[in-house]
C-alpha cells in the first residue's frame, strides 16, 4: 500500500476522507468516492480538498477539476444555511413550477444555482425529486411544499429566511 | 500476425490489415474522410463525428478512425447524406466559438478553416451563440485562447498520452464546457505543465499559439507525433 | 476454486431454516402491520407513523399479538403514508400518527375503518399485475429473514444447485425477457455474449442511474425490495460467470443507497454473497457505487467510466461492455427492473414468463404514472395493455373534468402519444412504431392545458443541461434545437426556423456518439408529428393555444443558452 499523505489540517474532517480512500486501496477509482467523502463532512469541494485528494490518489489535478465540475452533485462553493429546491421534473413543470422558479428568482433577486448575497439561502432546482404527485414541489431543506402556487412559494421563504 | 481482409470503399476493392480502420484503409487508398478529433499518435475517441461513414447492411453512421475493417465490408465516405450532416456539424463548431479568421494568427494554416473550404461553407445557416470566453496569456511561450477552441480535446490527450502531464483537462459539461489548466488556474501558474509545446503543435486552430505570431503565421506540425508513437511502439 | 465446504458456510439447508424459524416467529402474531417506507410515504410522515402504531401496539397490550413493520410500496404514492395489514390484505392510505389508536382498535373486526380505508377491488389493483412488485408492501424491506420466509432466494439455490450456467441462460432467453432500462435488447442474448467472452474477471453492473424526469420505479425496487434486486444479480453472475458486481445508484437516491447496503451486509451474512454461495464453488460480492448527479450515466460505457472513477463520458461501440467493459473485461450491464424479473422467471419458469404480454414484448413493465391523472403511482401491468386502459381504467382519467392531450412515455428520448393512439399497445415495437419509446417507465399524463411546443422544449433544455460535450452534434446541436424552441415560445421564430429545426433533429438524431443525443430529437420530432399545428400556431399567429407560452414577438435580449447550468 502507498504511503498515506499527511492531512491537510487537524480538521477531523479530513480523517473521514481519508478512510473513504484508504478502503478503496487509494486506487484513482475512488475519485468519486472521495469527492463525495469531501462534500459531506465540508459541503462542498475547495483547493485544499481537490489537492489532498488528488495527490492522495495520484490523480492529475486537471482530471480531478474535470470530474468534480462534471457531476452536477458536486458544489464548488459553499452554499447557503438553506436550500431551496424547485423541483423542474416533468409533473412538476407542466403544472406550473417554471413560474415559481421565476417568481422566487425575482424576490430573492439571485438565480437559480445561486446563493443570496448574506448566504442565507440557496436556490437550487432539481430534474425531478420524485414525488410527481404533489406537483409542484418545491422543498425548503428537507420539508416538502406540495402543490406550491408561486405565491405561497415566495411567502414561506419569506418566513423562513426571517427566522 | 493479423490476417488480410478485403473490403470496398466507394465501390473502389481494397486490402487492409484485420486489425486497421476504415481511416487507416482509406488513407492509404489516398480515399478522402474528412476528420479533427483524430490525430495520429493519439488514442481514437470518435468525437467529432466528421468521419462517419455508411457501411452497407449497418442502419447507424460509423465513426470511420474508431471501427475497423470486417471482410466483404463495404464503405461509403462521401454520400449526400454525410455530406450534409459534416457541414452541418462544421457550421456548428462555428457558432459555437467565436471564430473570426480575419484576426487569426492560424488563418490559412487551420483545420476548421480547410473544413469550411472542403464543405463549401460560405455562410453559416445557423445562428451565432457568441459564448464569452477568454484568453488565457499567462504562459511566457504560449497562449490559449478558447474563443477559437473547439474541443476536440488533442491537447488532452497529446499532453496525458505522450509528454504525460497531464495539464489539460475538460471542465464542466455540455455547451459548457472547457479545457482546464490544472485546477483550473492561468496557464501561466501551472505546476504541472513542462512547457514542451505538445499542446500548441497538437491543436487544429489558432486556440494554441506561441506568443509574437501574427495573423496567419501560426503553423502547427503535430507530425513529429506520428515519429513518437512509432518509436514508442519499437521500444515495447 | 474449490468445492471444499467449510464448516463456517452455510449451506441451503440452513436456509431453509431460517425461513422456517422467521415463518414460525411470524405465526405467533395474528396480525402483521407493514407501512410503508418507500421515499414517497417517508415524505409523508410514514417514520411517525410506524412509531405511532408501534407504541399504541405496546401500550395496549397488543405486543403478542400484532407486528409492526417497515413494508414496500403498494403503488399509491398519492395516497401515502399508506399501511398494509395482513393477513387481511387491507390496506389504509393518508395516515397520520393520530389515527393510530383507531387502526389498532379496528384489527381482527370485520369490516375495515371506512374513513382510511382504501379497498383494492378497484381497477387501480385489478387491472395491474405484479412480478417485478410482487410482495409489494408485504415484505419487510430491512430484514433478508422476512424476505426468504416469503419465499425469497428460493430461484437462487434452484439457480446454483440445480441448473447449469447455460441452462440458467436458456431458460432467460427463453423467457423473452428485454432490458427494461429502454432500449429492449434481449437479456438471454446479452448474458450469452458475456459468458461466452474471453477475458477474467467479468462483472455484472446494476444501472440504478434513473434519470429521467418523472420516473421513479427503479427508486421502488431498490428501497422495498433490495434482496429481490440482489437475488436477480447474484443469478446473473452465475450465468455469465461473474465474481465482482456493483450497484451504481444515482446520489439523488439516499435510502437506495442505504437499504441496498444493509440488503448487500446481511445477504454476506448468510452466505448469499461472498466466498461459495450457499455451499457451491460459485463465489461473488457486490458493492455500492454512488452516481453524482449525471443523466448520460445511464449510458453503458459512461456508466463504466463512471465507476473507473472518470468523467461520466459514453466512448463508441462496438467494443462492446460485454466483451470490453468495466476496466475492459467482459462486463453485464442491467438495469434495476431487469434483474427484479430474474427470481420469477427462474422460479415460474420460462414459459409461464412468455405466457404473459405481447408476441414479442413479454412479461410486465412498471410505469411511474404522473401529470395530470386522478390516481397518479407507481403501477405494474401486462405489457401489450393499451394506454386507454392505463389511463382510464386503473389511473381513473383526467381530473377537473379536462380532456386528455397526450401521453409521453421515455422521458428526455421518448415522445408524445396522442388521443388518436389512445388504443396503442404499450408494448416496444408499438411504442416505437409511433415515434416514442417504452423508456425506463416514466408515463406522463398531460391534458388540454399543455403546451406541445413547451414540452420539447423542456426535453430539450434537459438534453442540452445533461450533454456530456463530448461529441460534437449532441453538445452544440442540442443547445442549437433549444434556441429555436425557445424563440417559437417566445413568439420570435419564423418558418425557417421551423424548417432549420427539422434538419437539425435529423442531424443529432444520427450522428451523435451515444443514446443521449440520438434520441433527443424524438420529444420534438414526436410533437412534430403529431401537434405541427400547435408549432404552426406559435410561430405564424404568435399565439400559445393552450395559453401556456407568453408570446412577444419582438427578439429575444439575451440567449438563455449562455446561463450556467451550474
Amino acid at each position: 500500500m502507498k504511503a498515506t499523505l499527511a492531512l491537510p489540517s487537524d480538521d477531523k474532517r479530513w480523517r473521514m476522507v481519508n478512510a473513504t480512500m484508504r478502503r478503496h486501496g487509494y486506487s484513482s477509482s475512488a475519485l468519486i468516492e472521495a469527492l463525495h467523502t469531501v462534500q459531506q463532512a465540508f459541503g462542498y469541494l475547495d483547493e485544499t480538498a481537490l489537492q489532498y485528494v488528488a495527490k492522495s490518489l495520484r490523480v492529475p489535478l486537471s482530471r480531478v477539476y474535470g470530474v468534480a465540475t462534471f457531476y452536477n452533485h458536486f458544489m464548488m462553493k459553499p452554499g447557503g444555511t438553506h436550500t431551496c429546491v424547485v423541483c423542474l421534473g416533468t409533473a412538476c413543470y407542466i403544472k406550473g413550477s417554471p413560474q415559481i422558479l421565476e417568481t422566487l428568482e425575482k424576490r430573492l433577486a439571485i438565480r437559480k444555482g445561486q446563493t443570496t448575497p448574506d448566504g442565507k439561502l440557496s436556490l437550487m432546482v432539481a430534474h425531478c425529486v420524485g414525488m410527481c404527485w404533489l406537483a409542484p414541489v418545491v422543498m425548503l431543506d428537507d420539508d416538502v411544499q406540495a402543490e406550491a402556487t408561486p405565491a405561497q412559494a415566495a411567502t414561506k421563504i419569506q418566513e423562513w429566511v426571517s427566522k | 500476425m493479423s490476417g488480410v481482409v478485403t473490403l470496398k470503399i466507394n465501390g473502389i476493392d481494397v486490402g487492409a490489415q484485420e486489425n486497421e480502420t476504415i481511416l487507416d484503409v482509406a488513407r492509404e487508398n489516398d480515399i478522402f474522410i474528412p476528420t479533427l478529433c483524430y490525430l495520429e499518435g493519439l488514442s481514437r475517441i470518435g468525437a467529432c463525428r466528421l468521419c462517419l461513414v455508411e457501411v452497407k447492411g449497418i442502419s447507424k453512421l460509423l465513426p470511420a478512425c474508431a471501427t475497423t475493417v470486417a471482410e466483404g465490408m463495404e464503405v461509403f465516405t462521401d454520400t449526400d447524406r454525410l455530406r450534409k450532416y459534416r457541414r452541418l456539424i462544421v457550421e456548428m463548431l462555428f457558432t459555437e466559438g467565436n471564430h473570426v479568421c480575419s484576426v487569426c494568427v492560424a488563418n490559412g494554416h487551420c483545420e476548421l478553416q480547410t473544413l469550411a473550404q472542403q464543405h463549401e461553407i460560405d455562410y453559416v445557416s445557423l445562428p451565432y451563440l457568441y459564448p464569452q470566453r477568454t484568453v488565457d496569456a499567462s504562459h511566457e511561450r504560449f497562449v490559449f485562447d478558447h474563443n477559437r477552441c473547439v474541443l476536440c480535446t488533442r491537447c488532452v490527450r497529446v499532453c496525458d498520452e505522450v509528454e504525460g502531464a497531464h495539464t489539460w483537462d475538460i471542465r464542466g459539461r455540455g455547451i459548457e464546457s472547457g479545457v482546464i489548466t490544472d485546477l483550473n488556474q492561468p496557464w501561466g501558474t501551472s505546476v504541472t505543465c513542462t512547457s514542451c509545446g505538445k499542446c500548441v503543435q497538437a491543436c487544429p486552430t489558432g486556440a494554441l499559439f506561441m506568443k509574437g505570431k501574427s495573423v496567419g503565421e501560426m503553423v502547427h506540425s503535430p507530425s513529429f507525433l506520428t515519429f513518437l508513437a512509432q518509436m514508442r511502439e519499437a521500444k515495447k | 476454486m474449490t468445492t471444499k465446504l467449510p464448516q463456517s458456510q452455510l449451506p441451503e439447508e440452513e436456509i431453509l431454516r431460517v425461513a422456517e424459524q422467521e415463518q414460525e416467529e411470524k405465526s405467533q402474531y395474528q396480525r402483521h402491520i407493514y407501512v410503508c417506507m418507500g421515499a414517497a410515504c417517508l415524505a409523508a410522515g410514514s417514520a411517525t407513523v410506524k412509531d405511532s402504531l408501534s407504541e399504541v401496539v405496546d401500550q395496549n397490550g397488543f405486543a403478542g399479538r400484532c407486528a409492526v413493520h417497515g413494508g414496500g410500496c403498494r403503488g399509491l404514492c398519492a395516497e401515502g403514508p399508506t399501511v398494509t395489514i395482513e393477513p387481511d390484505d387491507v390496506l389504509y392510505g393518508k395516515i397520520t400518527p393520530q389515527d393510530a389508536p383507531d387502526i389498532i382498535k379496528n384489527l381482527g373486526k370485520k369490516r375495515p375503518l371506512e374513513r382510511l380505508h382504501r379497498p383494492t377491488d378497484r381497477p387501480f389493483f385489478l387491472r395491474q399485475q405484479r412480478i417485478v412488485l410482487e410482495l409489494a408492501g408485504k415484505v419487510n424491506s430491512e430484514r433478508i429473514e422476512d424476505y426468504i420466509a416469503s419465499g425469497g432466494y428460493k430461484s437462487l439455490l434452484k439457480a446454483v444447485h440445480e441448473m447449469s450456467p447455460v441452462e440458467v441462460i436458456n431458460e432467460i432467453t427463453r423467457s423473452g425477457l428485454r432490458g427494461r432500462g429502454g432500449a429492449g435488447y434481449s437479456t438471454g442474448l446479452k448474458w450469452r455474449t458475456v459468458a461466452k467472452a474471453d477475458g477474467h474477471p467479468k462483472y455484472v453492473i446494476c444501472n440504478g442511474d434513473e434519470g429521467d424526469p418523472g420516473a421513479f420505479m427503479d427508486r421502488s425496487v431498490m428501497d422495498d425490495y433490495p434482496f429481490r434486486l440482489l437475488e436477480g444479480i447474484t443469478i446473473a453472475a452465475y450465468a455469465v460467470g461473474a465474481e465482482q458486481g456493483y450497484v451504481y445508484i444515482r446520489a439523488e437516491y439516499p435510502l437506495s443507497v442505504r437499504r441496498v447496503q444493509n440488503a448487500i451486509r446481511q445477504a454476506q451474512r448468510l452466505n448469499l454473497l461472498g466466498n461459495q454461495i450457499a455451499g457451491t464453488a460459485f463465489n461473488f460480492d457486490v458493492q455500492v457505487r454512488v452516481g453524482a448527479g449525471a443523466f448520460v450515466c445511464g449510458e453503458e460505457t459512461a456508466l463504466i467510466a463512471s465507476i473507473e472513477g472518470k468523467r461520466g463520458q459514453p466512448r463508441p461501440r462496438p467494443p462492446y461492455p460485454a466483451t470490453a467493459g468495466l476496466w475492459g473485461k467482459p462486463t453485464l450491464i442491467n438495469n434495476v427492473e431487469t434483474f427484479a424479473n430474474i427470481p420469477a422467471i427462474i422460479r415460474n419458469g420460462a414459459d409461464w414468463f412468455a405466457s404473459i404480454g405481447t408476441e414479442k414484448s413479454k412479461g410486465t413493465k412498471v410505469f411511474a404514472l404522473t401529470g395530470n391523472i386522478n390516481h397518479s403511482g407507481l403501477i405494474e401491468v401486462p405489457m401489450g395493455i393499451t394506454l386507454r386502459e392505463i389511463i382510464y381504467d386503473i389511473g381513473g382519467g383526467i381530473p377537473n373534468g379536462k380532456r386528455f392531450k397526450a401521453a409521453q412515455t421515455g422521458g428526455p428520448s421518448g415522445g408524445c402519444i396522442p388521443e388518436e393512439h389512445l388504443d396503442i399497445s404499450m408494448d416496444y415495437e408499438s411504442l416505437a412504431g409511433i415515434g416514442s419509446i417504452m423508456g425506463s417507465g416514466g408515463l406522463i399524463v398531460m391534458d388540454e392545458d399543455s403546451c406541445m411546443v413547451n414540452v420539447a422544449k423542456y426535453f430539450m433544455e434537459f438534453c442540452m443541461t445533461e450533454s456530456c460535450g463530448k461529441c460534437i452534434p449532441c453538445r452544440v446541436g442540442t443547445a442549437q434545437i433549444y434556441r429555436i424552441l425557445d424563440n417559437t415560445t417566445r413568439g420570435t421564430a419564423t418558418l425557417s426556423d421551423l424548417e432549420q429545426l427539422e434538419m437539425l433533429c435529423d442531424m443529432v438524431r444520427h450522428t451523435s456518439l451515444c443514446g443521449l443525443g440520438q434520441a433527443a430529437p424524438n420529444p420534438v420530432l414526436s410533437t412534430l408529428r403529431f401537434f405541427r399545428d400547435e408549432y404552426l400556431m406559435h410561430i405564424v399567429e404568435k399565439r400559445c393555444p393552450a395559453g401556456v407560452c407568453h408570446l412577444h414577438p419582438e427578439p429575444a435580449l439575451y440567449n438563455d443558452t449562455k446561463e450556467s447550468v451550474r
